[in-house]
């Protein structure tokens, strides 16, 4: 019972590591370069969703809240790609990997004037309760987060292998040129996909600060989820998702069973194993490169 | 309007363009040699950190800027450098010997972590050197009996040619030592950028399927760059420790690793210059934010109000500022200012302006 309770809980971080990593493959899937500023995109959506619907702030209903909150960091990861990723068109991965960093900064920095740098936490009509299953007490958030994780993740499968727009993004990160002759408005997809993964961010930024507490520090969570990512296999959603699982779940175990100091390694230890047994993840896109 | 005539096969090859550019960078060295008596202590101190940031930035440039490989851990090899030059100290090597032992050892380490990097591309070799950079701080935790784990060391003063030096007693001392090793670092640059090796690492850089089609072999070049960037590196970690006086698992975070990243972007990636300009924004910025900080509360009384955060929030706005207008750096900057009054009237706008690429994956599914 010990440990199913440990898997549970594992499972429910597990999922929130699984949606940044989403977010971060899904960029990569359609522009093939990585967003490092996904952990903090969660943590700006957990904030603007605090500052919504907390007493503190504008005290709106709950349930409004989270559809303003998502469409505003839609808007704002639409806006980001438009003024600023947008002119690094056909510039290397590097170059953006350290753009996004430096706008993680920002955000934090932004994040840290507005809201300030306490811990704070969601108020959500969720907390406190449980449910029990069979002898196990979970609570309702952590069953929450794995519900809406799973289908979000199915969600965005179907999106990108069935419709017409999924397809295209594909053709885009592919090679920007041949989806741009086959009629691919190119420009227009990626804004479509950064307005996706911030999306995507707020709502895993949601289901954290439900959970427990966000403060202006917690996007740099954005590397695990990132490690996750990267165990999963870039480019493969449902490999994000196990990856964030993997992860989730060997936190709480190596905490529990291993000595205290060689625990909070393991995540890293783990991604370092893969990178060098399996360079590409444990679900790899990648063949042969040819010239 | 100046023309470099040519007239000799040894003007193509020695590192200075002509007289005029040699005698310009000696004017530079008599100034770097004669700070310490022209500014005070504090200063000279400032001074010391610029140069041991331009040390390490040097040491990724070699990486990053020369061989294409993005790191984002090179703070582990900071903290490997510095750990290794104190630990040899205690058990009684001579600073003159365990100075270049901590870079040979860091060197080592490199080429060893890079093996497995090898196989790495692009954006996976920087997440493989950020989790690197991570444990890092874990394993200098565990391994307490030599590093001192989280209380941490500290460092005593250095005997260089029977002169001590220290950081606080003789902070003249101590400049020299660091203008010392940069500058002689610095040569060695210069000479590995026209040797073989260094071609061949620019070779990598550009492309590595022609450099491959050119006979280079390529994990070796990586592997020696590697090497290479990882010992000058370890060298300006032993340094940054010798002028810390105290440091532990924290010293060397992984903030540490991307800021050095940024530090070189900002510089100028693939110039030697670029990492001495990127450590003076590093190692001034902060003094500078202080300054306009009184300054505006003066201006508008709201009197000096903190702002965590504030310098790293600056940071990201300038670094994101030079990405988008100028990815050369500010070494792109002052070349093109440089060119513009080189042949004044004639300069055009478009003589700088890069190719465009548009993007192919790797992935084939």
């Amino acid at each position: 019972m010990d440990i199913l309770q440990l898997l549970i809980s594992g499972l429910a971080n597990g999922c929130v590591y699984g949606l940044i990593a989403l977010g971060f493959v899904l960029i990569y899937k359609a522009t093939e370069s990585v967003n490092f500023a996904q952990g903090d995109f969660m943590m700006l959506g957990a904030f603007v969703t605090i500052g919504l619907t907390n007493a503190d702030y504008m005290a709106l209903p709950f349930w409004i809240a989270v559809p303003i909150s998502i469409g505003i960091m839609a808007v704002l990861g639409y806006l980001l790609d438009r003024i600023v990723i947008r002119r690094m068109f056909g510039e290397s991965q590097t170059a953006v990997v350290i753009l996004t960093i430096a706008l993680g900064f920002v955000i934090r920095f932004v994040a840290g004037v507005i809201w300030g740098h306490e811990p704070q936490s969601l108020e959500n009509p969720l907390a406190g309760k449980e449910v029990s299953f069979g002898g196990l007490v979970l609570g309702m958030e952590d069953v929450a987060v794995i519900i809406v994780t799973i289908l979000l993740t199915w969600f965005l499968y179907e999106f990108f292998n069935r419709t017409k727009l999924g397809l295209a993004m594909q053709g885009a990160s592919q090679n920007q040129l041949a989806a741009y002759y086959m009629g691919v408005p190119v420009k227009r997809v990626q804004g479509f996909i950064w307005a996706l993964a911030g999306g995507v961010a707020c709502i895993a930024g949601i289901l954290f600060a439900a959970k427990g507490a966000v403060d202006p520090n917690t996007g740099l969570m954005g590397i695990k989820a990132f490690a996750a990512a990267v165990i999963g296999g870039f480019g493969s959603l449902p490999g994000a998702l196990a990856g964030g699982l993997i992860v989730g779940v060997i936190e709480p175990f190596a905490s529990r069973y291993i000595a205290a100091g060689y625990s909070q390694i393991a995540p890293y230890a783990l991604l370092l194993a893969v990178l060098i047994f399996r360079p590409h993840g444990l679900f790899s896109q990648v063949r042969v490169k040819k010239v | 309007m100046r023309i470099v005539f040519k007239t000799d096969y040894m003007q193509d090859l020695r590192p200075w363009k002509d007289g005029y550019q040699l005698s310009l960078y000696l004017i530079l060295l008599g100034f770097a040699v004669a700070a310490p008596f022209l500014v005070d202590a504090f200063f000279l101190g400032e001074l010391t950190n610029v140069l041991i940031w331009a040390l390490a930035g040097l040491g990724l440039m070699v990486l990053t800027g020369h061989t294409g490989q993005a790191s984002l851990g090179h703070a582990a090899f900071l903290a490997m450098g510095c750990y290794a030059n104190i630990i040899l100290m205690d058990a009684g090597v001579p600073f003159m010997l365990s100075f270049p032992l901590a870079g040979i050892i860091t060197g080592f380490v490199g080429m060893i972590v890079a093996i497995p990097a090898l196989r790495l591309h692009g954006i996976y070799l920087a997440i493989a050197t950020l989790a690197m950079s991570i444990l890092v701080d874990d394993i200098i935790v565990l391994t307490e009996p030599w590093t001192g784990g989280v209380g941490g060391k500290f460092a005593p003063p250095v005997n260089v040619f029977g002169v001590m030096i220290d950081r606080w007693g003789t902070p003249g001392g101590f400049y020299y030592l660091t203008l010392g090793v940069t500058v002689l670092v610095t040569l060695g640059y210069i000479n590995l950028l026209r040797a073989p090796l260094g071609r061949s690492f620019i070779a990598v850089r550009d492309s590595e399927v022609s450099a491959q089609a050119m006979g280079i072999d390529i994990a070796r070049t990586k592997a020696i760059s590697f090497g290479v960037s990882c010992a000058i590196t370890g060298l300006a970690g032993a340094l940054m420790g010798l002028f810390s006086g105290a440091f532990n698992n924290e010293t060397f975070s992984v903030v540490i690793s991307i800021q050095l990243l940024m530090m070189i972007v900002i510089g100028g990636l693939g110039s030697i210059h670029g990492a001495f300009f990127g450590a003076i924004v590093i190692g001034f910025l902060p003094q500078f934010l202080s300054i306009s900080k009184e300054w505006v509360g003066a201006l508008f009384g709201g009197g000096n109000v903190a702002i965590p955060g504030l310098e790293f929030g600056i940071f990201g706005m300038i670094l994101i500022l030079f990405i988008l207008f100028e990815p050369m750096g500010i070494y792109g900057r002052w070349l093109k200012i440089r060119t513009w009054f080189e042949l004044f009237p004639f300069y055009r706008k478009d003589m700088f302006k890069r190719q465009k690429s548009y993007l192919k994956t790797e992935r084939l599914r």
